[in-house]
């Protein structure tokens, strides 16, 4: 399978993101902003940074360029689209996720090593875990609080949207101890801890965010 | 009136405001000696900034000239580019070099927090991308006054976010620091930032201006009327309680664009697009033009008002002494300038020619087709004033060193022992770092071997090989104003020591010298003593100074900081999966001390936290018992299973340090440390390290440290939920843990 990694400028997890991609045995693709071309590309991650400088409001330039042209129609067709902090901004910018991400309650970046758990496993990006399971990722945010009106938090929840959830602490004042949040059909899903950063035991927190970059083929085979 | 070349010849006599931007009478009678006429406006910007403490390093040169002195080469090779050039380079090996600097921000971090660090970051990593290298790690070692003073809770808010969110926004890993708290910076805190980068040999770029008709560019963000004067105005003068408000001075930094500019850079680099590069930092396009041209093997002519600008207004003057960041020089051959101006345009950069490369010798800077600047390149960049400023030992230091902590009131018992523990795990110094470590990114390009709370920041360079390097900083100012010699050595010894623990090979230093006004001339001996010192241990222990940084004035009226003379050690490992942990992860280990404790009290964090009282003498320290650790340590991977260096606080808080990352206790013996427990938990002794190892490797670990000649003392066994001192008293790790981390919280929020 073939996997797009966006670059677009101010991205940093990019090389993080197409690493993970490997470690999970399929093939990293680099896609750049500025073209409005997917390359053939299976699925899209689109990773962490702080793209246009987080400058306005995080994702809200980044949604408007030509790539995420593309990445929207794909992904209302139904093509997995994984956004990761910066990208999960970006996704929720371009109404593919609802609700929105704002400045941490504390009011400083945090960077931990955060335990989750698994809420959905029926997502394209999470078929690898069971439901219930926890599992510890880095994360890393200066506007990681998640937001959204009390019916569409309501909604989520009923209909098992929300797709991780926050333990221990909530390290960012997110609504019901969100981290991570899908569309209604289960192809795109925004998440604000990183698990391409914990993919390796030498250099993350553990590997537990490898199922985000094996569930895609576990899916495609199910 | 534009002031030209031609009206400064017309009117000799013209007032200049030499005075008001920082010129001695005699530097200025010599620029006028050097021209055979009155500087123009625009050249006198250009010599005032050049030749400020901070750029021209006119009170210090005379003292740093001796690292040149020492052996161009590190242990494993010869070093690739050294002082004098952005950063030092030396040879990693498998075709990789390594360059690395770490310099001050301090002054502008006291104006303005978080833009003073922030633009701290912005700077040392320009220096480094401008060697030809991608950087890929940063480091901050920081000073601040005592915890519980009002203006650290403005101060130090404000730099952890402008380290932080400078550094998080560029995308690299924050591997380690130092945070520490001393009465002597309050008013003058010290921003250091370090940064280190990676490249192949061949892509080693020089900042030099060559080849007649080559094309100059300036490239990145437009220049703006901020930070002009900063390294004259700030990093050169004490700060004064009637002075005039500084704020205009401090830059204002953009890391989005310093993203930018990086990969930018970077595949300009790949595409051989570059004949010279410097980055613009302190004294902005006087510095970049005056050292290029210098470098080169002609001259260079400049059209200043092709220089993109963000304020239109600016004169000549100011476009020449503004710091504005995130800018780069680049020269580049006339054939190249198409795809040089075609890779900035992928990135959304703005490059501009402003000027080529010629053979008259001469920096020649026109102004709207007037020439407002006609100078010898060198003189400028490197011929400026050199002082010998007067030096002497000063007349209190005999009664400092004749008060010695050794003879102060100690716990009485075993319950007193325990709780003075409990309060130095508290202290400042030693308490978890966390609030300010969490707000930085440490995991970024999944390259992160280890980083804070570990003794050494480890970096993964090759993902095939897993080759990688590591990065210790350190300085206690307390040992250093005891004997600076000795303190400064001692800084040494310990970063040494931090990359020897982690298991890679120390290879080379990076300094930061901090001190006070060198008009004192006690803290121009202590300065002297401080290099001289560094110099000797380097050339004991066989690692070069590669370059570095100094930062004089650093101190509020009277009152100078502690000498804090920040070494930075560099090492190499060949495989960064055999790194040794720093602290304890399985239970039923033996745990060992290696190296000799003395009775050694003076200038500890145990005389400062319990008595505030600093005096005596600094531990005594053996470079070749720190030789014969490092090489120890090295030949010890993979037999031990972890390594804790021992340091401030001694090895009470090394064991605690051990322990409390993975909640494993231990029961040891302090019978075979030394034979007065107190002097067991909070001598500072130095050459010492706490390692674990099997059970039925103990044996092979003894002989190993015979060989070595290193003392070694088994104390017990790792395992419990405490850190159980025998017959003494028991320290539960929870207890421990949020007494620990309780510290930066409370007083911070």
């Amino acid at each position: 399978m073939k996997i797009g990694v966006v670059t677009f400028p101010g991205s940093l997890d990019d090389v993080d993101a197409a690493r993970a991609v490997g470690l999970g045995g399929q093939e990293a693709v680099a896609l750049w902003h500025g073209d409005h071309d997917l390359k053939g590309v299976d699925a899209v991650v689109l990773p962490g940074g702080f793209s246009y400088g987080d400058y306005l409001r995080c994702g809200a330039i980044s949604r408007f360029s030509p790539v995420m042209t593309e990445v929207i129609e794909a992904a209302r067709k139904g093509m997995p689209v994984l956004g990761i902090c910066n990208g999960f901004q970006i996704l929720c910018e371009s109404h593919l996720l609802p609700g929105a991400l704002i400045r941490n309650d504390h009011r400083r970046f945090i960077c931990r090593d955060q335990r989750l758990r698994i809420e959905n496993d029926r997502t394209a990006w999470t078929s690898a875990y069971t439901a219930g399971q926890e599992i510890t990722l880095v994360l890393k945010n200066g506007e990681g609080g998640y937001v959204a009106d009390e019916p569409t938090l309501d909604r989520l929840e009923g209909e098992g949207q929300v797709v991780a959830r926050y333990l221990d602490l909530n390290p960012n004042g997110s609504a019901r101890d969100i981290a991570g949040v899908s569309n209604e059909r289960g192809n795109v899903v925004g998440l604000m801890p990183h698990p391409e950063h914990s993919v390796e035991e030498l250099t993350g927190s553990g590997t537990d965010g490898l199922g985000f970059f094996t569930s895609l083929v576990e899916s495609a085979f199910a | 009136m534009l002031d030209t070349v031609a009206v400064a010849a017309e009117d000799p006599s013209r007032e200049q405001p030499w005075a008001d931007l920082g010129l001695k009478a005699d530097e200025y009678a010599r620029i006028r000696e050097i021209l055979g006429r009155r500087p123009t406006s625009s050249e006198l910007a250009m010599y005032s900034v050049m030749w400020s403490e901070h750029c021209s390093y006119k009170s210090s040169k005379v003292h740093l000239k001796q690292f040149g002195e020492l052996p161009q080469e590190t242990p494993v090779g010869k070093m690739l580019a050294g002082i004098g050039e952005n950063a030092g380079v030396i040879d990693v090996g498998q075709g990789y070099a390594v360059t690395f600097k770490v310099e001050s921000h301090n002054h502008p971090s006291y104006v303005e927090p978080y833009q003073g660090a922030a633009t701290g970051i912005g700077g040392i990593v320009r220096d480094i991308l401008a060697m030809g290298a991608r950087p890929v790690a940063v480091m901050d070692p920081l000073r601040f006054g005592p915890l519980d003073a009002p203006d650290t809770h403005r101060v130090l808010p404000g730099i952890v976010a402008g380290v932080g969110g400078y550094g998080n926004c560029l995308g690299l890993p924050n591997i380690g620091g130092e945070a520490v708290f001393d009465e002597t910076y309050l008013g003058n805190p010290l921003v250091n930032a370090l940064c280190v980068g990676v490249l192949k040999h061949e892509d080693l770029h020089l900042a030099k201006a060559s080849g007649v008709g080559n094309q100059v560019i300036l490239y990145g963000a437009r220049t703006g009327g901020d930070g002009i004067g900063g390294v004259s105005v700030l990093a050169s003068e004490t700060f004064d309680a009637d002075g005039p408000a500084k704020r205009p001075s401090v830059q204002v930094g953009d890391p989005f664009m310093e993203k930018l500019l990086i990969e930018c850079t970077l595949e300009i680099f790949a595409a051989g697009l570059v004949a010279g590069i410097q980055d613009l930092g302190g004294a902005g396009l006087s510095c970049a033009t005056s050292e290029l041209a210098s470098a080169g093997d002609g001259g260079m002519h400049v059209e200043l008002d092709r220089v993109p600008l963000r304020d239109s207004t600016l004169a000549p003057e100011e476009i020449l002494m503004s710091e504005s960041q995130e800018r780069m020089m680049a020269v580049v051959e006339p054939d190249d300038v198409a795809a040089f101006m075609a890779i900035c345009a992928k990135w959304d950069v703005e490059a501009v020619v402003v000027g080529e490369v010629t053979d008259t010798g001469r920096l020649e800077i026109d102004w709207h087709g007037e020439r407002v600047v006609d100078v010898p390149p060198r003189s400028v960049a490197h011929d400026g004033p050199t002082y010998q400023r007067p030096f002497a030992r000063p007349d209190w230091q005999d009664a400092l060193q004749a008060d010695a902590a050794e003879s102060l009131p100690r716990p009485a018992d075993a319950s007193e022992l325990r709780e003075t523990v409990l309060r130095l795990v508290a202290s400042p110094n030693l308490c978890d770092k966390s609030w300010i470590t969490d707000q930085y990114d440490r995991y970024v390009r999944g390259n992160t071997v280890l980083s804070q709370p570990a003794d050494s920041g480890m970096i993964r360079i090759d993902e095939d090989t897993n080759l990688g390097v590591s990065v210790s900083t350190d300085c206690n100012g307390r040992y250093a104003k005891l004997d600076p010699y000795a303190g400064a050595q001692l800084a040494l010894a310990e970063s040494y020591r931090n990359v020897a623990t982690g298991g890679a090979t120390p290879l080379a230093v990076s300094d930061c010298l901090n001190f006070g006004s060198p008009e004192d001339p006690s803290v121009m001996w202590q300065f002297a003593e401080a290099c001289r010192g560094l110099k000797d241990a380097c050339l004991e222990l066989g690692v070069p100074v590669t370059g570095g940084n100094v930062s004089l004035y650093n101190q509020t009226g009277e009152t100078a900081i502690l000498p804090t003379p920040v070494v930075a050690v560099l090492g190499v490992i060949e495989d960064v999966t055999r790194r040794t942990p720093s602290s304890w992860s399985a239970a039923g280990e033996t745990v060992v001390l290696l190296g000799e404790t003395r009775e050694e009290l003076s200038g500890s964090e145990w005389a400062h936290v319990v008595h505030g009282h600093l005096g005596g003498r600094p531990p005594a320290l053996s470079l070749e018992g720190e030789k014969a650790l490092a090489a120890l340590l090295h030949e010890a991977v993979g037999l031990i299973s972890s390594a804790h260096d021992l340091s401030d606080g001694g090895l009470a808080q090394a064991l605690i340090e051990a322990s409390l990352p993975s909640m494993t206790g231990a029961s040891v013996s302090l019978a075979g440390v030394h034979e007065d427990p107190f002097v067991a938990l909070f001598s500072e002794s130095t050459g010492r390290v706490l390692v674990t190892v099997p059970e039925s490797e103990v044996g092979r670990l003894t002989d190993l440290a015979a060989r070595h000649g290193v003392p070694a003392a088994q104390l017990g066994t790792t395992g419990g939920d405490s850190v159980d001192l025998q017959g003494l008293f028991d320290l539960p790790l929870l207890e421990v843990r949020s007494t620990w981390m309780a510290t930066l919280p409370a007083a911070l929020g």
